[in-house]
């Protein structure tokens, strides 16, 4: 078996029994890189020298090591703020932006003993279900490169997918983990609002950010999730816990659990393979001992709009610094102040970037605030309650992390309304905080991966994590890696 | 037709915490330029703030001592704007929950009390600094202040002269610094007033239609400025013509104000609540507990010092003018000083010595137990008045034992009658023209002949033995 089709913590125990080293794993990693990423463009920054020095760095500590990650090779999506690397949120406005100072999960990382491979390609700020509104070139599906990876951590789902690196570290705003985890076959969660600290990811919509792993499966998850969760005190809106050990709490156990299927998330403009992949799902956890219900959840309906008035209008606000003044791009040629924000934000920004931020400014505009921002907060907090009525019922939900599997490029750039209405069974688990996670759980007639969400409650990510292993013992879509791993 | 002024004041006063509202960053005055930053205060991408609990708390007891209700369940907001000097093209304020509301605070002008509505107290970052260089014709920010704390308090319309504002402005002023909350300084911009004035026919109930003042740097500027504004209202309206709403800045140079921009052109500011930072909660416990540990304000201490210790309102003003300086004379009372002479010896000898030294009460090395010894020997009969003057002179800057002092230069007061006595015979005898100026009726001549004996006994007698011993030797 290659390195590259270890999980991650597989290959963190490889490591630490002398089996192979970390400078072996990194090279390996950046000759995957070098020969599939032409092809798949997932990375923006390619840190070659550097994660070498580091692995040779770590190598020395590897008896000592306590992560079960540690020396595993990975990257980072490039809106994560690192220290003295790019990071450039796949705009041209901060094409040159070096961060002086480390994200709190760049630290987290590091101190566990990551090496990172370099920044992953995105959605230009997040704001996309495609990865290709980045500046720098749209991501392909290792998949089918005539299709999306989705978005927007699209850049992190084809490089764990493709074997370039073990895990990617994304951020998840209305389905920006789970949806390209769907499309590339591989295993990610968004976490509790809270749990993971936000500072040093630059902001799309901060009440809504969240960030998360992509992995090759819930255990490697669960084993990044323990590196980063946890408050911390330079970000206000992060929780005190219960952390527990997430690795510990997978058993494979889902006996009594409680799992709801709502039917609005089943109904129209479903597709027939996604739909039957997923109930199928069911029907294996209901094997091992899981009760599976039907419910109804109909205020989803509000989910998307709402969504995309609170992201919007915190998104004008978080982008409004991008102004050419203290650093990234600025114009080259304006005619005082005025015409030098108009320029810089003008050309700086990409289409999808500008609309929202438009989109945003208008909803927050005198007059138009309490028919819009302040409906879509009722709405929120109407989902809010709608899930706590959920969970009465059952411990998770269960739906199709998207309608559909990854679409052909460039199919939904001209059609951006009915992109965002494919984020309808994700925006509403960021709307209420929830954690989620989707994962791998079949294959459509085309060979593209189908991903199935679960949703829990707050905290409830030893839940999810659990019930995503149980399904990962009885099948092997998870270890199904594009064109049987072969180099494109 | 004669016209009332209305004024309502927003003013903006820099809190005195060591470190910024949102980061760690000092707040101190000053510094080269963009030293006092981090990522947190100069916006940088994903840097997130976090509310530092000290600027709530000086908000609170702010908040208190102008008698308003505290919302114990409170808010920040964006406030968006370009601008060079706001780094994140927002400011985080307080619009829908702010941390006070429905305030009051009396003032006196002249023999007049007022009561002054304050509408709100909110708390809020402040931005940075722009310097124009007009020989490179550059702008350049300077952001050692963006995030520095401040609280903006603004009242209902209820002045009608400029001299209620000032008397507002002071007694505000003098709060804030007796609550440790604020320095207040008006040169460094710690205090900085809007004016909102408006005028309308006396009798009218109606609001007329306001202009906000900008750029007043100084009690004596707002004085000139309301005196401009109000002028030029009541002529543009008796000429017929209309009174614009807008913002107006006052040239100091110029003693004019100048229009800045128009309610047309007003910015929409798109607030609303900060995702960054979750709602402030201040939990019952810890309000009850900031109210308690409310110092005693200048107005208590001037009335409990009427009351307590029958000082005049003129010694009580004087007193409680500093918040230091109150404090000293409460603890020279607290060791048995006599509270007359205590006021006495402060306005008198340590506010001259302060002054001579253009210093500050709170920054003095002579010490309340030191000043109380120093009138207790005066008291006692040890030193005489004059001698102590000078004996203070001497340890004000150095807190010196007083006790040791006289010892060492020998300067404890001559109370023995007999040597006393004996001076008094020398100079009669010495002075014999003197004797008989006096008796002839020249009462000048007795204070010659005490000055004699004073000299003789090198200044420490007892000036009433003095007196005493010579009257008794005259007369008979």
């Amino acid at each position: 078996m290659e390195l590259r089709e270890f999980t991650a913590l597989e290959l963190g125990a490889a490591i630490k029994k002398g089996e192979t080293s970390v400078p072996e794993a990194t090279q390996a990693a950046l000759d995957r890189i070098s020969t599939q990423d032409k092809a798949l463009n997932a990375f923006i920054t390619i840190a070659g020298e550097q994660a070498l020095d580091r692995a040779k760095a770590l190598q020395t500590g590897v008896k000592g090591a306590d992560s079960p990650l540690y020396g595993v090779p990975m990257a980072i999506k490039d809106n994560i703020c690192t220290c003295g690397m790019k990071t450039s949120c796949a705009s041209k406005i901060l094409g040159d932006f070096t961060p002086p100072y480390d994200a709190t999960v760049v630290e987290k990382l590091t101190e566990a003993g990551a090496v990172s491979l370099g920044k992953l390609n995105m959605d230009e700020f997040a704001m996309g279900s495609t990865s290709e509104t980045s500046f720098y070139a749209p991501v392909k599906n290792p998949w089918d490169l005539s299709r999306v990876p989705g978005g927007s951590s699209g850049g992190g789902a084809a490089a764990v997918a493709a074997g370039m690196g073990w895990y990617a570290i994304g951020s998840d705003t209305g389905g920006s983990i789970r949806q390209p985890a769907s499309f590339c076959g591989v295993t990610g969660i968004k976490p509790t609002y809270g749990t993971v600290s936000r500072y040093g990811l630059v902001a799309y919509a901060s009440s809504l950010d969240q960030i998360g792993p992509l992995c090759r499966d819930a255990a490697d998850c669960a084993a990044v999730l323990d590196t980063l969760m946890g408050r911390d005190p330079r970000d206000a809106t992060s929780l005190d816990g219960p952390y527990g050990r997430l690795l510990e709490t997978l058993t494979g156990d889902v006996r009594g659990l409680k799992i709801g299927l709502p039917s609005e998330c089943f109904g129209e403009g479903l597709d027939r393979e996604v739909k039957s992949a997923v109930l199928t799902m069911a029907d294996a956890l209901k094997s091992r001992g899981a009760e599976v219900m039907e419910l109804s959840f109909p205020v989803i309906e509000y989910a998307v709009p709402a969504y995309y008035i609170i992201a919007a209008a915190e998104a004008s606000s978080n982008l409004s610094r991008f102004d050419g003044v203290k650093y990234g791009w600025r114009a080259p040629q304006y005619d005082g102040l005025e015409d030098l924000y108009r320029k810089t934000r003008t050309q700086g920004f990409g289409a999808e970037v500008k609309r929202r931020v438009l989109l945003g400014t208008f909803v927050l505009s005198s007059g138009y605030y309490d028919a819009y921002y302040q409906k879509a907060l009722q709405v929120k907090a109407v989902i809010k309650n709608a899930f706590d009525q959920a969970f009465r019922l059952c411990d998770l939900l269960l739906t199709p992390t998207a309608p559909t599997t990854a679409p052909k490029l460039a199919a939904s750039l001209g059609d951006p309304l009915q992109m965002y209405l494919s984020d309808i069974n994700t925006v509403s688990a960021n709307l209420a905080g929830l954690p989620a996670l989707s994962m791998p759980c079949g294959f459509d007639a085309q060979g593209l991966p189908i991903g199935a969400q679960l949703i829990a409650p707050h905290f409830g990510e030893g839940t999810l994590l659990n019930t995503a292993h149980a399904f990962q013992l009885d099948t092997n879509w998870h270890r199904l890696t594009p064109r049987g791993g072969k180099t494109i | 037709m004669t016209w009332e002024i209305v004024i309502g004041l927003e003013t903006h006063v820099e809190l005195a915490t060591k470190t910024k509202i949102f980061c760690a960053c000092t707040t101190a005055f000053g510094g080269p330029p963009n030293t006092h930053c981090c990522p947190v205060c100069t916006g940088m991408p994903g840097a997130l703030p976090v509310l530092n609990k000290k600027v709530l708390e000086f908000a609170v007891k702010a908040g208190l001592a102008l008698n308003c209700s505290i919302t114990q369940h409170s808010r920040f907001d964006r406030k968006n704007y370009f601008y060079p000097d706001l780094p994140k093209a927002y400011q985080i304020s307080q619009l829908y929950l702010p941390i006070a509301r429905d305030g009051a605070v009396s003032i006196h002008t002249g023999a007049e009390n007022k009561t002054v509505r304050i509408h709100e107290l909110h708390m809020e970052e402040d931005a940075g600094k722009l310097i124009h260089d007009p020989w490179l014709d550059q702008t350049r920010a300077d952001y050692n202040r963006c995030g520095v704390p401040l609280i903006e308090i603004v009242t209902e319309p209820d002045f009608r002269t400029a001299y209620e504002v000032v008397a507002y402005l002071e007694k505000l002023k003098e709060t804030l610094q007796y609550l440790g909350v604020s320095d207040c300084k008006m040169q460094e911009g710690s205090l900085r007033c809007d004016v909102n004035l408006s005028v309308r026919p006396m009798g009218s109930m109606e609001l007329g239609t306001r202009t906000e003042m900008k750029n007043l740097n100084s009690f004596k500027s707002i004085v000139r400025a309301i005196d401009y504004e109000a002028k030029r209202q009541i002529e543009l309206i008796e000429e017929g013509k209309r009174v614009i709403q807008e913002t107006r800045r006052w040239d100091e140079n110029k003693d004019a104000t100048y229009a800045m921009r128009s309610k047309e052109n007003a910015q929409d500011y798109r607030y609303f609540p900060e995702p960054d930072l979750p709602p402030v909660e201040l939990s019952q416990n810890d309000l009850d507990e900031l109210r308690a540990t409310q110092p005693e304000l200048a107005e208590a201490k001037r009335a409990r010092y009427q009351r307590d210790y029958s000082l005049p309102l003129y010694d009580c003003q004087m007193l409680t003018s500093d918040k230091a300086l109150a404090a000293f004379f409460e603890r020279l009372v607290a060791l048995g000083t006599p509270p007359k002479q205590g006021a006495n010896w402060i306005m008198g000898e340590v506010l001259g010595a302060l002054s001579q030294r253009a210093m500050e009460a709170k920054d003095m090395a002579l010490t309340a137990p030191t000043l109380a010894r120093l009138i207790a020997l005066v008291d006692e009969g040890r030193l005489n008045r004059n001698t102590a003057v000078k004996v203070f002179e001497a340890v004000f800057d150095t807190d010196q034992d007083v006790d040791e002092y006289v010892t060492a230069h020998n300067l404890e007061q001559v109370n023995d009658s007999r040597l006393v006595l004996e001076a008094c015979v020398k100079v009669l005898q010495a002075h014999p023209q003197s004797v008989s100026d006096y008796r002839s009726g020249k009462e000048k001549a007795f204070g010659f002949m005490v000055g004699q004996a004073m000299r003789e006994l090198k200044g420490k007698a007892n000036p009433q033995t003095v007196n005493a011993a010579l009257r008794e030797l005259l007369e008979t």
